[in-house]
Formats: structure tokens, sequence, C-alpha cells
């Protein structure tokens, strides 16, 4: 009986005290999870901002620029933080944002000159998978193994659209032979990170695409050694997630004021061991992240590159897992 | 004959013994307050109730014998047709469940529906019949089995007082012709009257059979009560 | 006076909740047309199309031709636990789709255990991905539903039927032929209708096992069409191919269904003394248990060593998913109480909540959200949505369960109470309420079940601070907390099944 007590807590909102501005930024809802930097983000930018700042979480990365889409100019968001790069285009396409006006040190691996999207994280895609063995490493020596892989959808998440931009820079024209030759050796494709992640663990696969930092998340939270990010020639993809303001907000100068927080220390060390990806700035990483491999090489496509590129990769993609 | 030998029917609640011996050709009517065991007197001969003691029938023992090789024809309260077949269909499951019947064998059927009245009935399916035509379609069944024993458990229930009897005058005039012995479990006074024997089921156990005349003069307290 | 008994309510309240009840469908898939530009189907939605037909055509085929033996042997044979045997052959389709998933791989997966005894018998292994594997989790889930109401067509056979046909020396054929035959062909339709119906709008399983591009079902497009693009356009088209199939089905599910209720079948077995011996119908019996208890018995196994040290926020959230239940319990309730009471004197009334099963629950979430979004912030009312979504979902199962007992009710004894003047609370409470209640409690548990392990909307209308259950779950996974995910799923489990359990035992009671 005394969960009956939460059924009015069904209607009611989540209120926010009267006399505090409310920043809302509309994010990934792995950010806003209780495992997730969120909580920690939250606690240390309102003891500074005098605001009440408000998570809305909106599924997942590939879920927000629909959601952005479908609010439109009645957004109530002031920021949009979890884009990556593959998406940057068409969301600045939409016409809802403002440049940022932040200038940082950033150590994304590339060069950053973008003036509406502000990095906070970013990572190096890769195959992850069991230690203590022999890995292909390349794409084409992976295709000729027979090792089973579980990728992501490239239409409906972010990690499977970075794999679908990977090989695409990687090979160019030659991509749809690569994926040709990988669909023997790929297991599923799953909808999004999470259910790859978790079949791989399950063993279901050899294989799963994640992240070179995956690995730290074994070793710092359960103390386990076992999972390996595999280097490959080609380079690594890069994935850099991204924070925007809406042009819209009626906060904008705490949304500026957020935005700078963003880049710093004190949203920047959060992001090691909860998002468990590269700071985009200067700050110490915990120990362990120094076990990591790291690319030599380092792939990413503008905005309007992966713009431009994504349908065609898409159809390739599509016909060749089809067959 | 009929015999039952320290026949004994266990439940965890109540138990029915009988001893007694019908006739051949006799017609008898089980009577009984309700709830003593009519029915389960009557299944305990049909072998659809497992019991104890000897169930035989002129001299042959049919304990162990499953309900389907013993030799008699049972009417229940309904469902005695099976919906999805013509009144000649349900008929003719009498002579073989494959319904596959020699054409000696269907004019058998078309008689035993002459003799009960339904000649030009027989492609219609019980849906299609009313209460006492669907009754007489199980009589004509009863008649093509030819077996030597007809027990009757509260048939034609859903039929009027009228009907019932015509019901029960027909069986029994086939009967007759046949020899058959019958036995009718019934709840109603003045149809059980009309049989000449009565077996009195009451108290946890079935009387022999005695003159039914004789017991109504004289009726026991079981039947008293009964009889109200 | 005597009118007064049989209308228990006044009409209007009937009416009232159906029309809320059409409006809850109508009114988010006409936002969501609204926003739709091209109009006419691609390629690519033709062959979602085919391949939506083909796994429910041959997941259904495949459910019912498993459950006719199982629930022949099942209705032959009595042994002890029989009764406990049949309520737990109902668990997989109570099952959140999630918890059921982990417990296939399990036994299913390539490292799983049907997998590992293969290799170690040196014999080719097998994939649960792709077409198989759509298959494989929708007989899992339907094999259950269809076995139920087989089951419970077998033991309506009256039992002097097969006294007379005993009497008559019936042999298995004869048997079969006159009294099973013309069962199966009265039940069998609607059953397989139903199961197709369910299939062609299951979306979560195609999601995890489709495998690929290839296995993409109209569900799945619709999902597809609301990522990254967002185009409405492609999802209002899918939704309407989608709706105009599983109409089609419903409505052919409606001609022909008979009763569909399964809530009478623990009933007795009924003597028969055509039964050979145990062989077949042990194998038979034995075999179904295995395939349906082994993936539940996995995700106990896998799930109960992280209970106890599950986090803070997985027990809130359990909260937060009973409560979205038993309001969408009492919320399905209330409207099947209004719309039955109006319908058996209303005739097909019932239809108006059909869309029901048809409805994708992607193209109600994204509609309800567009409505409501000018109006109010949606992660406000996240879980009054997912309780109106659950209900939506629930009502067309709820009413279908009821209606029959209560039209027979009234059927049964409406006249009676008229002329005996009977008063509109003794009517309810004597006699409808004892008549419906076995039905009405397991509506009732199998929309709380329903409503406890879904995952639907909630994810488009997320309040970080309200999770549901199954919510939670994917965010540990999503996490990278497997073993938490796999404890969280273990909850999900014994809270679906337990609040099914509580609530439709009382129905059985006395």
């Amino acid at each position: 009986m005394k969960y009956l007590t939460a059924v009015p807590g069904l209607f009611a909102a989540s209120m926010a005290l009267a006399d505090q501005p409310v920043l809302t930024v509309l994010t990934y809802d792995s950010f806003v999870s209780d495992w997730g930097p969120g909580p920690a983000v939250e606690a240390e930018f309102e003891a500074e901002c005098g605001c009440d700042l408000k998570f809305v979480g909106a599924g997942d990365g590939a879920a927000m620029l629909a959601r952005l889409k479908m609010e439109g100019e009645r957004s109530e968001a002031d920021i949009v933080l979890g884009l990556d790069t593959n998406l940057t285009a068409e969301a600045k396409a939409t016409g809802l944002l403002a440049p940022h006006g932040v200038t940082a040190d950033l150590t994304v691996p590339v060069a950053w000159a973008d003036d509406t999207f502000l990095p906070f994280d970013w990572g190096w895609f890769a195959f992850v998978g069991l230690a203590g063995k022999e890995y292909p490493t390349d794409f084409k020596a992976l295709a000729a193994s027979d090792l089973k892989v579980v990728i992501q959808d490239p239409r409906s998440s972010t990690p499977g659209l970075g794999l679908l931009m990977w090989v695409k820079a990687a090979y160019g024209a030659e991509a749809a032979q690569v994926w040709a030759d990988l669909a023997d050796n790929i297991v599923t494709v799953t909808p999004g990170w999470s259910e790859a992640y978790g079949l791989f663990l399950e063993g279901e696969a050899d294989l799963v695409l994640s992240y070179t930092t995956s690995p730290a998340y074994h070793l710092i939270a359960e103390e386990d050694a076992g999972k390996v990010a595999l280097p490959f020639d080609e380079g690594h993809y890069l994935q850099v997630e991204v924070a925007g303001k809406l042009a819209g907000t009626d906060q904008p100068e705490l949304a500026n004021k957020f935005l700078a927080f963003m880049t710093s220390p004190a949203f920047q060390s959060v992001i090691p061991t909860t998002n468990w990806m590269y700071p985009a700035t200067a700050v110490e990483l915990p120990k362990g992240f120094e076990t990591l491999i790291q690319p030599a090489k380092s792939l990413l496509m503008t905005a309007d590159e992966a713009q431009a590129a994504r349908e065609g990769a898409l159809e390739e993609w599509r016909a060749a897992l089809s067959r | 004959m009929l015999e039952l030998e320290r026949v004994l029917v266990v439940y965890p609640d109540y138990r029915l013994r009988a001893t007694l011996k019908v006739p051949t050709g006799a017609h008898v009517a089980v009577v009984g307050p309700s709830g003593a065991g009519k029915s389960t007197f009557l299944a305990a001969i049909a072998g659809f109730e497992t019991s104890e003691g000897r169930v035989l029938w002129d001299r042959q023992d049919l304990s162990g014998t499953r309900p389907g090789a013993r030799p008699f024809s049972m009417l229940f309260q309904d469902n005695n047709l099976f919906p999805h077949l013509t009144a000649f269909e349900n008929v003719a499951l009498g002579i073989s469940p494959s319904l596959r019947l020699t054409a000696a064998e269907k004019a058998r059927v078309e008689a035993a529906l002459a003799r009960v009245g339904l000649t030009g009935f027989e492609a219609r399916k019980p849906a299609q019949l009313s209460g006492g035509q669907q009754g007489r379609v199980a009589i004509a069944r009863v008649l093509v089995q030819g077996r030597a024993l007809i027990l009757l458990d509260e048939p034609f229930a859903a039929l009027g007082p009228a009907l019932r009897a015509e019901m029960l005058e027909l069986v029994r005039s086939t009967a007759r012709e046949s020899g058959a012995t019958v036995l009718l479990v019934t709840h109603d006074l003045a149809e059980a009257a009309r049989m000449p024997l009565m077996i009195l089921v009451a108290n946890g156990a079935a009387e022999p059979p005695a003159d039914s005349a004789a017991l109504l003069a004289n009726p026991p307290e079981a039947l008293k009560g009964w009889m109200g | 006076m005597a009118r007064r008994a049989v209308a228990l309510t006044p009409d209007w309240t009937g009416w009232l909740a159906a029309a809320l009840a059409a409006a809850g469908f109508l009114a988010p898939m006409g936002a969501v047309l609204w926003q739709a530009g091209q109009l006419w189907p691609t390629a690519s939605d033709w062959s979602a199309l085919r391949f939506t037909l083909c796994q429910a055509v041959i997941s259904t085929v495949l459910s019912i031709a498993l459950a006719v033996p199982v629930a022949r042997a099942l209705a032959r044979r009595a042994f002890p636990g029989r009764g406990l045997l049949v309520t737990l052959l109902g668990a997989p389709f109570l099952l959140p789709v999630l918890v059921a998933v982990l417990g296939l791989l399990a036994v299913f997966g390539r490292s799983g255990v049907l997998n590992e005894v293969l290799r170690l018998s040196g014999l080719p292994t097998v994939s649960i991905y792709g077409l198989q594997g759509v298959v494989l989790a929708h007989v899992f889930f339907n094999l259950p539903l269809a076995t139920r109401i087989i089951l419970q067509g077998w033991q309506a056979i009256p039992a002097e039927r097969f006294r007379v046909a005993e009497g008559l020396g019936f042999g298995p054929w004869a048997m079969a032929r006159h009294l099973e035959w013309p069962m199966l062909r009265q039940v069998v339709p609607g059953a397989a209708l139903l199961i197709f119906s369910l299939c062609l709008t299951s979306f979560a399983v195609a999601l995890i096992l489709g495998g690929g591009p290839k296995a993409t079902t109209l569900e799945l497009a619709i999902y597809q069409a609301f990522r990254f693009d967002f185009a409405p356009g492609r999802a209002a088209v899918l939704a309407v191919m989608q709706l105009a199939l599983v109409g089609a089905a419903g409505l052919l599910a409606l001609r022909f269904a008979g009763d569909v209720t399964g809530a009478a079948a623990r009933g007795r077995v009924v003597q028969r003394w055509d039964l050979g011996t145990w062989g077949w119908d042990a194998l038979l019996i034995g075999a179904a248990a295995v395939f349906l208890l082994a993936p539940l018995v996995a995700v106990v196994l896998k799930g109960a060593p992280e209970v106890v040290e599950l986090p803070a926020a997985v027990w809130k959230a359990a909260g937060v998913s009973i409560s979205v239940a038993l309001a969408a319990t009492v919320l399905t309730m209330a409207l099947t109480t209004a719309i039955g009471l109006l319908a058996f004197r209303v005739p097909k009334l019932e239809l108006v909540v059909l869309p029901g099963i048809a409805l994708s629950p992607l193209v109600l979430g994204t509609g309800l959200f567009l409505l409501l979004y000018p109006v109010i912030a949606p992660d406000r009312v996240a879980l009054a949505v997912t309780v109106m979504a659950n209900t939506l979902a629930a009502l067309p199962f709820a009413l279908r369960l009821v209606l029959p007992h209560l039209r027979q009710a009234v059927a049964d004894h409406g006249a009676l109470a008229e002329s005996l003047g009977i008063g509109p609370r003794v009517w309810l409470g004597r006699v409808l309420w004892p008549q419906v209640r076995r039905p009405f409690r397991f509506a009732a548990g199998l929309t709380a079940a329903l409503s406890m392990g879904d995952l639907g909307v909630i994810a488009l209308f997320a309040d970080p601070d309200r999770a549901t259950l199954p919510l939670q779950v994917m965010r540990l996974m999503g996490s990278y907390r497997t073993d938490d995910a796999a404890g969280a799923a273990l909850v999900l489990l014994i809270l679906s099944l337990g609040i099914f359990w509580i609530i439709d035992r009382g129905g059985r009671d006395a």
C-alpha cells in the first residue's frame, strides 16, 4: 500500500523554486541518469549560478535532433547538449541555434572552428573485445576473420552513424565493398549503443562497436582489465559531442554562463568517469586512462561533409546488409 | 440379467454400495433423493465411475472393461448429439464412428429415423431441430446400436412433461420390441411410477428392484421425504 | 425501477468513456498526420510491410501448431501441480519484452545454454538473430496465449459428450474427428488472428533480435522515421499501413473469435477413456515447460545475485512503475466498466477501442507530444501520458475479456432482475459482480502486468526524476552497468508476475 502514496506524484509537476531563474538543458537520457554526469554537473553549476539547472532527457543522441525539430521555435530549452558532429549541420540548418561566443583551450584532436557548437567531450570509436587474443588491425582483416561483431543501426544511433562515417572516411568509394565483406561478421544490428554493448557482455559477440575509452570503465569501476579496444591502422573516427545555445532562449546570460562552465574543470573533470569519454579541455585524467590505446591517426569529416555523405553511405550500408 | 455384486463407489464425502439383480427385459426406474447417487449408480454400471466389486451381464464380468466395450446404450440430460453432424450422421455413429457405412447399414439408419418419425429430416443439424426432434434422433441412435441394456440418465430434461413422457414411451416401446433392459434415472415421481420396477437409491446404498406400485403404496422413509 | 436496475449507469457515462477512448487514438494519429508531407509508401516501406506480414504469419502458424498438441496433452492429463504449471506457462505473455529477450538470449543466444550444448556435442550452432530470432521470440510470447485459449476450448467440450463418444466406442481418430476437430475449428481462427495482430505491431523484439536492415518491421521503420530526421510524414504513412493491416486482422478476429478469455483455463480435467500411455503427452508438456520456463529461470539466476546491491534509484523506479501500473489499471477498468455497461445495449460499441491493438505506441507517443507540447512541458506529464498510453493499449483486451461475461450475465438474469424490481446496488453487487469477477480481475491483472513492463512512450517524455523501471533498466545498460541491469530486470519480472498474480488471484477465490 505504501506505494500508493506515490500516485499524487504522477500528476505533479517538477516545480522549480519560484524566485530562481531556470536554465533548461535538453540532453540525452544517459547524461541525466543517476550514473551519468548530470547530477554532479547540476550540483556544481547550481552552486555558482544562483539558478535552477533543469535537465530534460530526450532518449538518446539520435532522438535529440528529432526532439529539437519537433519542439521548433516553441522550445523551452535554452541549451541543447549531446549532439555529435555528424548531426550538427542538420541541427544548424533548423536555424534554431545561436553562436556560443566562448573561447576555450580545447584538447579535441582536430582543429575546432565551429561558432555554433562547442565540444564538451570526445572519444575515438573502436571495436572492443576481450583481452588476451590476437585481433585484426584493420577493417579488411576484420572482414576476412570469422570474428563476430555487433554494431548499431546508423539510422537510429550515433555510434552506428559514426561507424558508417568511419568506413566512408577510411575507404571512400571502396566503402560499399567493405560493408559487403563485413556482412557475414555482423551478428546483429541493434538500435542503440546500450543493446549492443549488453549483447557483447553477454557473450553474444566477440567484438562490439564502442569507444577506445570503454575498457577504462571496466578497469576503474569494476577492477577488470579484461577488455581491450582494437587499434586500427586506418585511423579511428572521432565522436565529438557538442552543446549549443538556442536562439530563442529566455535566459541568454545563464546559457552563456553554462557554456563557459561546460569548458571549466568543474564540468570537465566529471566527464571521464561518468560519460567515459575524454574531456574537451586539459584536465587531469583519472588513473587507468593511461592504459588506453592512443590511435596515431584521427578521422573526422566536417559537419558539412558528414551531412553530404550520410544518405549515400546509408544506402550502401543498407544494400550490403540486406543481401 | 444384470448383476451387481458388492459394488462400492467411494468419494471423499460419500460412498455408494449396491448388491442387486435386474432381470433381462425389465424396465426399472432409479429413484431417490437428489444427491443420493442415482447418476453415480448408473455410471458405475456403465463403467464411467471406477468402483470395487463386480458388475456382470449375462454372467460375464464387466469389471475392468472400459465403457466403450460394455453392452449398453446411454442417453444423458443433454449433449447427446454432435452439433456439427447431421441427424443421419448422428444416428450412423451408432453403427460406425468412422461414418463409413454399407448400403445395408445406411438403410438401417433410414429405418431407425423413420421409426422415430423423422423421415425427411436426415440432412438437418441439431441446431435446426426442435428439442423433441433432437430427442428422437438420440433414440434412433439407441435403436441402431441394438444394445441389450439401455441406460437413461434423466434424459430429455429440457423437454416439457408431456413431450418427455412421449419420448420415454418411444424408448420403451422400441426396447420391448428388442427385449432390451431399461434403467431410467429420474427425479419425476409420475415418470417413475409408469415403470413397473423401482430401484431406490438412498442412504449410501442402492436397493434391489421392487414392484413400483407396492413401493409407492407403502413408501420407506427415504422415499417419503423425496415424495414430499 | 426495473429499467434502472439493468441500466446501471446513465448512458452518458458510457458514451463519454467511449468518446474519450476514441479521442485517445484519433487525436495523436491526427497530430502526426498533420505533420505529414509525403503520403505515398516508398519501396522500403513496402518491403517493411512484406517482412512484417511474413514474420507474423510464420509466428502465428508456429504458435498455433505447437499450442494445439500442448493444450491437448494438458487437457487430457491430470497430474499433481498441473494447475500451477498451467499458471506458470502463462507467464511469458505477461513478461516485459526487455526481460524476456534477456532470458531468451541466455538460453538461445550465441553463448547461451543451447548452443553450448550443441558445441559440446559437436553439432552446428543456431542463431537467434534475424527472422528466426523474431519468430522464436514471438512463439515464446504467444505460445502460452494460444495454449490457454485452446486449452479452454478443450475444457469447454461438455463432459457428457466424451461419455457419449465412449459409449459409442470411439477410437482416437473418431475422437479427433467428432470432438476435437470441430472445437478447434471454432477456437483456432480467433486465437490465430489475435496472435497475428500482436505479432504485427510487436516492436522491441524485432528491434533487438531483428539482426539488420532486412528484418525491418513497420513498427521498426516508424521508429527509424522518428530518429535523426524526424520524418513524421513517413511515420504517418507507415502507421496508416499498420493500422489498416491490424484493423483488418482485428475485425476478422472479432468476427471469428469465440470467447478468448483464457481466464477459465484452470478447470478440471475431463475424465476420458481413450488415453493411451503417457509417452507423447509427457514429452509435449515437458518440452513446452522447458521452452517457456528456461528463459525465466535464466533471468532469475542472472539477476538474483545482483538484487541485494541494487542502487536506490532502481527501487525508486520500481515504486514509480507500480504507481503507473495501478493508475493504468484503475483507469482501464473504469473505462471498461463504463463502456461495458453501455455496450451490452449498443452492439459493436467495443469497436471503438479496437485501434488500441493496432496503433503504434510510437505514433501515439509522438502524437501526444505534438499535441501537448504547446500547452505543457512534456516531462511534467510524462507519467500521466504513460498511464494514458498503457490504458489505450490495454482497453481492447480488457473489454474483450469482460464484455462477453457481462452480456451473458445480463442475458441470463436481466429479465429476472427487472421482474423482481431489484435495485441497482443488489443488481451490481449480488448479480453482476459475482459473474464477471473472474474475467474482470483477470483483465485488471493483465493490464497491470503489461503496464508494468511497458517501455513505450515514457522514453519520449522522460522526466529525469521519475523514471519507470523498464526505463531504468535501459539507463543501467546505457551506463555500462549490465549486472545491475540484470538485477533490475529480475525485479521487473517479479513485479510484473506478482502484480498479475495478486490481482487475478482474488478472482479465483471462492
